[in-house]
């Protein structure tokens, strides 16, 4: 918001010393006064009206409370915002930013725990990055808000506000190696525990917050059976990170993505489609999906815990692989 | 409004000999509704349309080949093909396709234009149908609560497709922008020059205050909802054509004058329409964009 005055904020209780229901944005209304706006419980409008703005030189941020809320949006997003500037022969540019917190895993229960990004998988003209705690969420925040030219569905999950940013310069981090591959702009990290000559058998593709859960995951069954497993975490999920997928699972020769969401017609289906139509002699085994039962997230914890994937899912799909 | 009126019947008649592909939704009978907003808006200004958008495309720029090769999909129309009938967009005109769905993005439009400083104000074109939309409601709340320069023009055509205001529509339009402490105006009449003085305040409200406005015009559409699917009385449909915007307008000129006009209009949509028809089809490659 320093850098460029047509930035602007918009969202639900938004204003000091509120700062949004995540605490996100505290602090910017009063060091941009005027430039973050609290809005009525309007997502819709609001969507609508950023659009506007963002086609008429601004460079809007939207903060919708609970991702789970972007249905109410998905006109402004579907019809209008994502298509703009195609169907205007790229007479405009639409450089709109959605944040959306999703996940579960607190608690919140059936309306504010999913994962629904995937159902925006197949809109042209809408990209989507997801930060973990292998990104620099605010770098790629920085990029997206300064340098978009189409909407953005930027994807925060929930469960990794409390948690630190994972220090990746060095190289290795807790044993593992972390290299970055891809665009400098949206990095893929990979980590890995193999040393030197020795080789991953498996490739893992995983985001956001269940990258977490797959490096837990190919940690245990490296510790247990010393299967080595390349993790991917991706930064921005749409368009799909193949190249790197790719060119990991060309190596390993198996390939398993692992996400929040549920498995059916998920982020996890089109990469495994897409990964089958390059690599289909090469891979060994079919690719493995990881999601959530196809349920509504329940409130209770133990029902949580079972409708959402955990590492034991991940580590049953790698060892699948390799049987 | 004669060169709409002739524009929209081409339209028409092209459809049925099969030389435009896709849908339209006519704007015959509420062409006095267009031309009385344009004629008070400056370059400046904003504008966005909906499905029912070439009447207003034609009062703002007069740019009937251009519309006509965008309808009939080839390389040289507006949009170049791509959007079509209902999602135009040139200069500082825009359309779209989803009831209700344009009205937050012209005040995002009218909010930058009033953050910039520009002096420009926006205007949207609504329908008595779009009352029906939840983010209408959302809107009118946010333009009156952020004091918006925003025109909303309400051209209740008494029917939502075929669906009569009577089946559609509780309350008074009125009373349903008044509620969020916006200005409103009605007016009831297809006289292009008693319109015009109505939008001429309400252009110069919106201006001068810097607050938003709804103008409500109570019209009726002389042709079908979109392509010969008119199940409205016939009876009805009659009456209305003696209140019709041309008739009322054109008894006011002179004969020669009318005349002439008529020729006029008649030459340049042939004209249009066969620069048009002689333009090329796009192609995906030809523009990256």
């Amino acid at each position: 918001m320093a850098e460029d005055a047509t930035v602007v904020l918009l969202g639900e209780d938004l204003v000091d010393p509120y700062g949004g229901a995540f605490k996100v944005t505290r602090g910017l209304s009063s060091a941009f006064p005027g430039r973050v706006v609290s809005t009525p419980v309007s997502e819709g409008a609001i969507v609508g009206v950023a659009t506007g703005m963002a086609i008429r030189g601004f460079r809007p941020i939207v903060e919708i409370m609970f991702g789970d809320f972007l249905t109410l949006c998905v006109d402004q997003i579907v019809n209008g915002a994502s298509k703009f500037c195609w169907i205007y022969r790229g007479q405009v540019t639409v450089p709109l930013v959605i944040r959306v917190p999703m996940g579960g895993r607190r608690g919140y229960g059936p309306t504010h725990s999913q994962t629904l990004e995937p159902l925006f998988l197949s809109v042209p003209g809408l990209e989507i990055v997801a930060p973990s705690r292998y990104h620099d969420p605010g770098g790629l925040l920085r990029r997206v808000v300064l340098e978009t030219r189409q909407p953005v569905l930027f994807v925060e999950n929930k469960s990794l506000y409390s948690q630190p940013l994972v220090p990746i310069d060095s190289g290795v981090w807790n044993d593992m190696r972390v290299q970055r591959h891809g665009e400098a702009d949206y990095p893929t990290i990979s980590l890995s525990l193999a040393r030197d000559s020795e080789v991953e058998e498996v490739t893992l593709v995983a985001y956001g917050g269940m990258a977490d859960l797959a490096i837990a995951a190919a940690r245990n069954v490296f510790m247990r059976d010393e299967l080595l497993v390349e993790v991917l975490v991706p930064s921005r999920i749409k368009p799909l990170p193949m190249a790197e997928v790719l060119k990991s699972a060309r190596r390993t020769r198996r390939l398993v993505v692992a996400e929040e969401s549920v498995r059916t017609g998920g982020w996890a289906s089109e990469l495994g489609g897409q990964a089958t139509e390059a690599l289909f002699t090469t891979l060994l085994k079919p690719v493995g999906r990881i999601g959530a039962l196809e349920l509504p997230i329940p409130s209770s914890r133990p029902l949580e815990d079972q409708v959402l994937p955990q590492v034991s899912d991940i580590e049953t799909a790698l060892y699948q692989q390799v049987s | 409004m004669l060169l709409i009126r002739r524009f929209e019947e081409r339209v028409f008649e092209l459809f049925e000999e099969g030389r435009i592909y896709g849908t339209t939704h006519g704007y015959i009978g509420q062409e006095a509704n267009a031309v009385a907003v344009m004629s008070w808006l400056e370059e400046r200004d904003v504008v966005v349309s909906n499905h029912r958008c070439h009447g207003h495309y034609l009062a703002r720029t007069g740019n009937i080949q251009g519309l006509m090769a965008e309808l009939m999909g080839k390389a040289d129309g507006i949009c170049g093909g791509r959007g079509g009938s209902q999602h135009l967009h040139d200069r500082n005109f825009y359309s779209n396709g989803v009831l209700g769905s344009t009205v937050p993005v012209a005040a995002g439009m009218a909010l930058a234009e009033l953050r910039k400083g520009t002096g420009a104000i926006g205007a949207v074109f609504i329908g008595d149908g779009t009352f029906g939309q939840g983010v209408l409601y959302e809107t009118f709340n946010v333009i009156s609560l952020w004091s918006v320069p925003l025109l909303v023009v309400v051209e209740n055509n008494q029917y939502a497709q075929s669906t009569p205001l009577a089946v559609h529509f509780a309350g008074s339009f009125k009373q349903r922008a008044a509620a969020f402490g916006l200005s409103v105006g009605e007016v009831e009449s297809t006289d292009v020059e008693l319109i015009s003085e109505r939008c001429r305040e309400a252009v110069q409200y919106v201006r001068g205050t810097q607050r938003p406005h709804v103008e409500v015009i109570h019209t009726f559409r002389l042709c079908a909802h979109s392509k010969g699917d008119d199940f409205r009385p016939p009876e009805e449909i009659e009456q209305r054509r003696q209140l019709d915007p041309l008739e009322i307008a054109g008894n006011r000129l002179a004969h020669t004058v009318r005349s002439s006009t008529d020729t006029r209009v008649a030459q340049r949509i042939l004209d249009a329409v066969q620069a048009a028809a002689e333009a090329p089809f796009p192609s995906l490659t030809d523009d990256p964009s």
